[in-house]
């Protein structure tokens, strides 16, 4: 019961797995079984194409739960920095006014400035939604517009290339950086995340029991462990079998778990799905619902800082039309996540499994050779299929 | 009883949701030209019985016959019902602000030109809308935005709109569970107005002194079956009368009394010096005026006054500034100044504020019981900022207990539970962020009288534990049943205070009368 319980929550990973399933009995029938969509080389190809929108997605979904707000103007923002880090650690340095001599200290410093003008981006927004109260979608769509210009003011609308090996092994390369002990050094990575994991979850039930609290009973506890270490162990043998840990994606995960804490764990996560849920009664129980609304902002211009540099690292270049349509990848996802767009619903696992579910689409049916602009159109039916199967399913229990 | 003929017979009406029985067998007979009340506790089935008879629940959904005007019908949407002159007023009323009086008048039943069905003849619209607006007696230009009218105007709007659909049986939904007094007053004389001219009305209410001055026939309703129809022609059922068959026992004291032992101290825990709020928009007009209130402790005071008085008003502006412009006056907590400038300032002094609003203001009812319960006090399940929720959940569980919350988990949504169980879980909030002054504004409106007399009971285990509250009510039996003290306000005024022995419905009206005669009267 408390299985089949756990089941219907995961729905939607469910409903991943079978999507992964299908396209990889279709990619193998078609090709006779000499690609898989499980290759350790497609699987690393997955994890890097899918990271800015998973990084992007995770910001989006603060908004979404925090007030229905989405942010329009991401991909542009993440054009503008981009180009300001192409003008820093390219332009500037071959013209030889960097601002350090040392390019190792104009790469970090580069790479600040990029963060603080996202957090001031974000501030810029933030502060018009939240404290005049302008429509978050006209402010945003202001700065798609203005923030779309000035990246290509900024690059003269060109695009720069390329960025000095330092940086892109910063965002790019594996763990180990030899590749001949790449499957080692994963296998032991590995075995220290799932040591260090099942003391955890171990020391956590013991201390639950130990103060009297309520414990899942221990065939369900056994079963979704079990099966996360499983995956767990099952991606890394396919990384190792590549190249190697992506440094990506321990940033990403990085990022999905302090996300997920402050979401699920903190006051402030707590009070940003109150403040969604109900705005006023949020206020009349003591929550500074401006202040959470522009952080929630100043939030985003930071991941979108973020995601701006992990794609010029990943294309090597700064273009002004980078990052376009990326605004509705990221919005996608976490409504495929399960995110309400009204507000005060969402979590971080499902904004990422949205992410991810979207990637996979993307990239399978790239594999099996389908025509560029029927992806397109397969996605926007994937994405009212998921919010509509939601909604459904939702009305199912409310009757 | 057998001369008037029978209008409307509803039998054996059943009606199931899924494994979930909400109507048995249930009976209604209404006679023509009768105004016929139904009561009967939240949930008892009410609601769904008229949306059973107005087609919302389609035929075929439900067993069981209804006949109208000596023939069967067998309505599939509310449309069939409307057709045949079955119109019903929700609780919740139907109208768009943004559009005047005279466009929601005939929104779906619009004024049309001879020559197009699709194009609005205005000048008949307008003049159909003021010949109905007489009729109600609403003395308003048609033209008027619905939202520059009051909730009391509004209601009148809605009647205007149904009688314009050729109405012969109209049922009223709670139409005065937003209405002050006097507005309450006017409309129910509508109603007899309009039975006198022949027309047939159901009417939905929690207010039992208004069922017994209005109707003529009671029907009640518990848990899904009629339990009995008593014949009120004479005006002479009494409200406890009804309530017995409501509850399905009598109930012998409708207010608890509290323990004989109890003593007020004399020790003040709030004082409120001079207190005047200025309206938010219209920075010129005084919401409150120098008012002073005293709260000792283990004292129960109610705020009388009628609705619009400015209570709220004084309640919001007091807990943190939630309400109002350029606020000024003494708060004095536990013999010391403070100065509550935010929500937060406020809780840190130990005040709470229980709204009436408890779905717009109060809960959050897409999440959990649990979490609504420690919203106001994160931190005492927190440590550094990280939530504890394993601690959550057993305080949230010792809090349902306490307060005997009917929920199956209280991981359930708040959104799911009755208007009371509701308002319990809004209570439980307040108390877990553990004030010594509650501000409890209208704390049971809405909700019926098994979960009132719950919440009087804790009212008084509150004071009794040390704690003051200040219970703003519209329900004068309430203020009277409950409080030690009353204050009484009008138009942002004290205008009275009393001590509950000296209080009296009469001495309460009379006071807000008096006040009113003094001076023309503020608003319009």
């Amino acid at each position: 019961m408390l299985i089949l319980n756990m089941l219907k929550r995961n729905s939607l990973l469910i409903a991943l797995i079978l999507v992964m399933i299908l396209f990889e009995i279709a990619i193998r029938l078609k090709t006779g079984g000499a690609v898989s969509l499980f290759s350790p080389q497609n699987f690393t190809n997955i994890i890097y194409q899918n990271s800015y929108v998973i990084i992007l997605a995770v910001g989006m979904l603060f908004l979404i739960i925090g007030c229905g707000n989405i942010d329009l103007s991401v991909g542009s923002v993440v054009a503008l920095i981009g180009a300001v880090a192409g003008v820093l650690m390219v332009v500037m340095p071959e013209n030889e006014t960097a601002f350090f001599s040392n390019p190792t200290m104009n790469m970090y410093f580069a790479i600040a400035v990029c963060l603080l003008l996202g957090i001031l981006i974000g501030a810029w927004h933030g502060f018009w939604i939240a404290y005049i109260r302008i429509p978050s979608f006209i402010v945003t769509l202001a700065g798609m517009l203005l923030f779309r210009g000035l990246a290509l003011i900024v690059l003269d609308g060109i695009t720069i290339s390329p960025f000095s090996r330092e940086y892109l092994d910063l965002f790019t390369s594996f763990i180990p950086a030899n590749r001949a002990n790449a499957f080692d050094t994963t296998m032991v990575v590995t075995g220290f995340i799932v040591v260090v994991y099942v003391f955890g979850i171990l020391f956590d039930r013991l201390n639950k029991i130990k103060k009297g609290y309520e414990v899942d009973p221990m065939y369900a506890f056994l079963f979704k462990h079990i099966i996360i270490l499983a995956a767990v162990i099952a991606s890394s043998v396919l990384l190792g079998k590549n190249k190697g840990i992506p440094v990506i994606l321990i940033l990403i995960l990085a990022i999905v778990i302090i996300y997920a804490f402050i979401a699920n764990k903190t006051v402030i996560g707590r009070r940003i799905y109150a403040l969604g849920g109900n705005e006023k009664a949020a206020k009349l129980s003591g929550v500074n619902t401006n202040r959470l609304l522009f952080l929630s902002y100043v939030n985003m211009g930071l991941l979108a800082a973020v995601a701006a540099l992990v794609c010029v690292a990943r294309f090597n270049s700064a273009s002004p039309m980078a990052g376009t349509g990326y605004e509705l990848d990221a919005i996608g996802a976490c409504f495929i996540g399960g995110a309400s767009a009204y507000g005060g619903v969402g979590t971080v696992g499902g904004a990422v499994i949205g992410a991810v579910f979207m990637g996979v689409l993307n990239n399978g049916m790239s594999i099996l050779g389908v025509d560029a602009n029927w992806q397109k159109a397969v996605k926007g039916l994937v994405l009212l299929a998921a919010v509509v199967v939601d909604v459904m399913s939702k009305k199912r229990v409310q009757n | 009883m057998t001369e008037q003929n029978i209008l409307l017979k509803m039998k054996n009406i059943t009606k199931t949701f899924g494994k979930v029985t909400a109507l048995r067998d249930v009976n209604l007979e209404v006679k023509q030209g009768e105004v016929h009340a139904l009561v009967g506790e939240n949930g008892a089935g009410k609601s769904t019985l008229m949306n059973v008879l107005s087609g919302i629940y389609p035929y075929g959904s439900y067993d069981g016959d209804i006949i109208f005007d000596n023939e069967t019908c067998k309505f599939s949407k509310i449309h069939d019902s409307e057709d045949k002159g079955i119109v019903i007023i929700h609780q919740e009323l139907a109208l768009v602000p943004y559009l005047s009086i005279a466009e929601n008048m005939f929104l779906g039943n619009e004024r049309t030109s001879s020559l197009s069905k699709g194009v609005l003849d205005w000048p008949r619209t307008f003049q159909r809308a003021k010949e109905l607006l007489e009729l109600v007696g609403l003395d308003e230009d048609p033209h008027t935005l619905i939202k520059d009218i009051g909730v009391g105007k509004q209601q009148l709007v809605e009647i205007a709109k149904a009688i314009s659909k050729n109405c012969r049986l109209l049922i009223l939904d709670e139409p005065t569970a937003s209405l002050n007094e006097s507005d309450s007053q006017k409309l129910l004389e509508l109603i007899d107005k309009f039975r006198s001219e022949g027309m047939t009305s159901i009417i939905i209410s929690h207010k039992l002194n208004e069922i017994s001055y209005i109707a003529n026939s009671i029907t009640v309703i518990r848990d899904g079956s009629t339990i009995e129809t008593l014949d009120n022609s004479n005006h002479d059922v009494s409200e406890d009368r009804i309530i017995a068959g409501m509850v399905g026992r009598a109930l012998t004291d409708r207010f608890p009394k509290r323990n004989p032992d109890h003593k007020i101290s004399s020790e003040v825990l709030l004082e409120v010096k001079d207190w005047t709020v200025y309206h938010p928009l219209n920075l010129n007009r005084k919401v409150n005026d120098n008012v002073s209130i005293k709260l000792h402790k283990g004292e129960v005071v109610g705020f009388a006054g009628l609705m619009g008085a400015g209570r709220t008003e004084f309640a919001k502006s007091l807990f943190g500034h939630s309400y109002g412009a350029k606020i000024s006056g003494k708060v004095i907590i536990n013999g010391k100044e403070v100065v509550l400038n935010t929500v937060t300032d406020a809780i840190k002094n130990g005040l709470a504020y229980v709204t009436e609003d408890r779905k717009g203001d109060g809960l959050v009812l897409e999440n959990p019981i649990s979490t609504n319960m420690t919203l106001a006090n994160l931190e005492a399940v927190s440590s550094r900022l990280v939530i504890d929720k394993d601690l959550e959940l057993v305080k949230s569980k010792e809090l349902k207990q306490d307060l005997n919350v009917k929920c199956a988990s209280v991981l359930q949504n708040v959104g799911n539970l009755s208007g009371g169980n509701q308002q319990k879980v809004l209570l439980a909030k307040w108390i877990f962020a553990l004030p010594d002054v509650l501000i409890l504004d209208e704390p049971t409106r809405g909700i019926d009288v098994g979960a009132k007399y719950e919440i009087y009971c804790l009212i008084n285990k509150l004071v009794e534990a040390g704690k003051a509250v200040l219970m703003i009510s519209s329900e004068l039996p309430e203020v009277l049943g409950m409080s030690d003290r009353i204050y009484v306000m009008n138009e942002g005024k004290i205008v009275a205070e009393m001590p509950r022995k000296d209080a009296s419905q009469e001495s309460i009206m009379g006071a807000i009368l008096r006040s009113s005669d003094k001076k023309p009267t503020m608003e319009q």
